[in-house]
C-alpha cells in the first residue's frame, strides 16, 4: 500500500476579528490539496472565514508529564494577578 | 503505578491525551473502537448511495447528497483521533480489507425502497447519536472532541429520515405501505446496533472501568427504543414488536427478544450484502490509486523545480 500522505493541523478562524483554533487535520501532498480538504472537511457549515494549515510535523508541543514542571514558575506569582493588591474602601473605577 | 495513576486520572474525569501514558489493552480496546466507529461511517455511505441518483426530487437529491458527504467527514474526523494512537490510516483500511476490523452490521442490509432512505436516517442515524452523545463523556480526548463535532451534525441527518416517513406515511396507501415495510425492516437491526446484551457483552467491565464507554448497550438500547416509540405514533407507523409495552412502573417500554442469531450471523459475515460493501470498498481504494500516486509525484516535481 502507499505510504500515509503527509499529515496537516487544521486551525480556523471563525470570523473576522477572533484568533484561529485547531481543529483537527487533514492528510494531503500539498499545500493547496491541504487547504481545499481542509475547507471540504472542517468548513462544510460555515464555520470559517479563514483556515491555516501546517505540517504537523512543524508543532512542537510540551509534554504533558512535565506539565507540572514545565509551569511551575508562573504559580507563585500571585502579584501578577489583579486580586492580589488591597485598594482603599471607596475608590472607584480601579 | 502508572496503572494506577492513570485511574486515577480517570475517575477523576481528567481526559487521556495521545502522548499521555496508557495502559496496552486501553489503547488496544480505543484503536478497536474508533476504527469499527470510523469503517461504519464509511461504508454507510453506499446504502445511502445507493439513492443519490434515484432521489425523488431535486431537493432530495440534493439533501442526500449533502449528508453523504457527512458521513464522509465523520469517517475522516475519526480517522484522525484513531490516528493519535499510533497506528496509520493505510494500516486501518489493510484491517478492514483483511476483515480484521469490523463496522455497524446495520450497513449489510440493503436498502430497497426510497422509504428506507427515511427509515435509515431516522432509526439508524437515531440509534448512532444516541450512542455519539454518551460517547461525548469518553476518557480520551480525541475521540471525545470528534464525537462533539459529530453530534452537532448528526441532528440534520436524523430529521431528514424522518421527515421522507412523515411524508410517506401521510401519502397514498401504497407509499405508506413503503413506510411501514422500510420501519418493518429496520427496527430490529437498528435496536441491535447497540450490540450484545451486557449479560453477553465481555468488553463492557473494562470499557466501563475505563471510561471509554459511559452507559452499557442495554441503558443505550433503552434510551433510543423509549425515544422512537412516540415519534413512530405521530406519524402512523407501528413499530414491528408485539410485545412493546410500556411498563408504568420502569417508565420505560418493556420489548420483545432481539434474534441474536441474526445479529452474529450478520457479524460474522453471512449478512445480505457484507461481501458487496467490503467488495465496493476495495474497488474504489485500489481504483483511486493513481490519484494518490499522481499527487504525491506532482508534489515531488514541484520540490524538484522549487530547488
Amino acid at each position: 500500500m502507499a505510504e500515509n500522505a503527509t499529515v496537516w493541523e487544521v486551525f480556523i478562524q471563525s470570523k473576522n476579528g477572533l484568533a484561529h483554533k485547531h481543529v483537527g487535520n487533514v492528510h494531503a501532498d500539498d499545500k493547496v490539496m491541504a487547504l481545499e480538504n481542509a475547507r471540504d472537511l472542517y468548513t462544510r457549515r460555515n464555520e470559517g472565514s479563514c483556515i491555516w494549515v501546517v505540517k504537523s510535523e512543524y508543532i512542537v508541543s510540551s509534554e504533558t508529564e512535565d506539565s507540572e514542571a514545565f509551569f511551575d514558575p508562573s504559580n507563585d506569582k500571585m502579584y501578577r494577578h489583579p486580586t492580589f493588591y488591597t485598594m482603599p474602601d471607596g475608590a472607584k473605577h480601579i | 503505578m502508572n496503572e494506577i495513576k492513570f485511574q486515577d486520572r480517570i475517575d477523576a474525569e481528567i481526559k487521556i491525551e495521545p502522548k499521555d501514558w496508557m495502559p496496552d489493552a486501553y489503547r488496544k480496546h480505543l484503536i478497536r473502537q474508533i476504527s469499527q466507529h470510523a469503517h461504519s461511517e464509511i461504508i454507510g455511505m453506499q446504502p445511502e448511495g445507493n439513492w443519490i441518483t434515484r432521489a425523488p426530487s431535486l431537493r432530495a437529491k440534493m439533501i442526500l447528497l449533502a449528508k453523504v458527504q457527512d458521513e464522509a467527514g465523520h469517517g475522516l474526523y475519526l480517522y484522525s483521533a484513531c490516528e493519535t494512537l499510533g497506528i496509520s490510516r493505510e494500516e486501518l483500511v489493510q484491517q478492514l480489507h483483511e476483515g480484521k476490523a469490523k463496522y455497524s452490521s446495520i450497513f449489510n442490509y440493503p436498502t430497497l425502497s426510497w422509504a428506507d432512505m427515511g427509515a435509515v436516517g431516522w432509526l439508524v442515524d437515531g440509534a448512532a447519536i444516541v450512542n455519539q452523545v454518551s460517547l461525548q463523556r469518553t476518557s480520551y480526548g480525541p475521540y471525545s472532541r470528534g464525537m462533539v463535532k459529530i453530534c452537532k451534525e448528526e441532528s440534520f441527518h436524523q430529521r431528514q429520515g424522518y421527515e421522507i416517513m412523515a411524508e410517506m406515511a401521510k401519502g397514498t396507501a401504497e407509499q405508506k405501505a413503503m413506510a411501514q415495510d422500510a420501519l418493518n425492516r429496520f427496527w430490529w437491526p437498528s435496536i441491535m446496533m447497540f450490540g450484545p446484551q451486557d449479560s453477553d457483552s465481555p468488553r463492557t467491565g473494562n470499557a466501563m472501568k475505563w471510561k471509554i464507554k459511559r452507559q452499557t448497550n442495554d441503558a443505550l438500547r433503552q434510551d433510543f427504543i423509549d425515544k422512537t416509540v412516540g415519534q413512530a405514533e405521530v406519524i402512523g407507523l407501528t413499530i414491528p414488536d408485539p410485545d412493546l409495552k410500556w411498563n408504568d412502573e420502569r417508565q420505560s417500554y418493556d420489548f420483545g427478544e432481539m434474534n441474536w442469531e441474526e445479529f452474529w450471523n450478520v457479524v460474522n459475515g453471512n449478512g445480505p450484502c457484507n461481501k458487496q460493501r467490503l467488495a465496493h470498498h476495495k474497488k474504489a481504494h485500489y481504483e483511486g490509486k493513481w490519484v494518490r500516486d499522481a499527487a504525491k509525484a506532482y508534489t515531488k516535481k514541484q520540490e524538484l523545480v522549487a530547488n
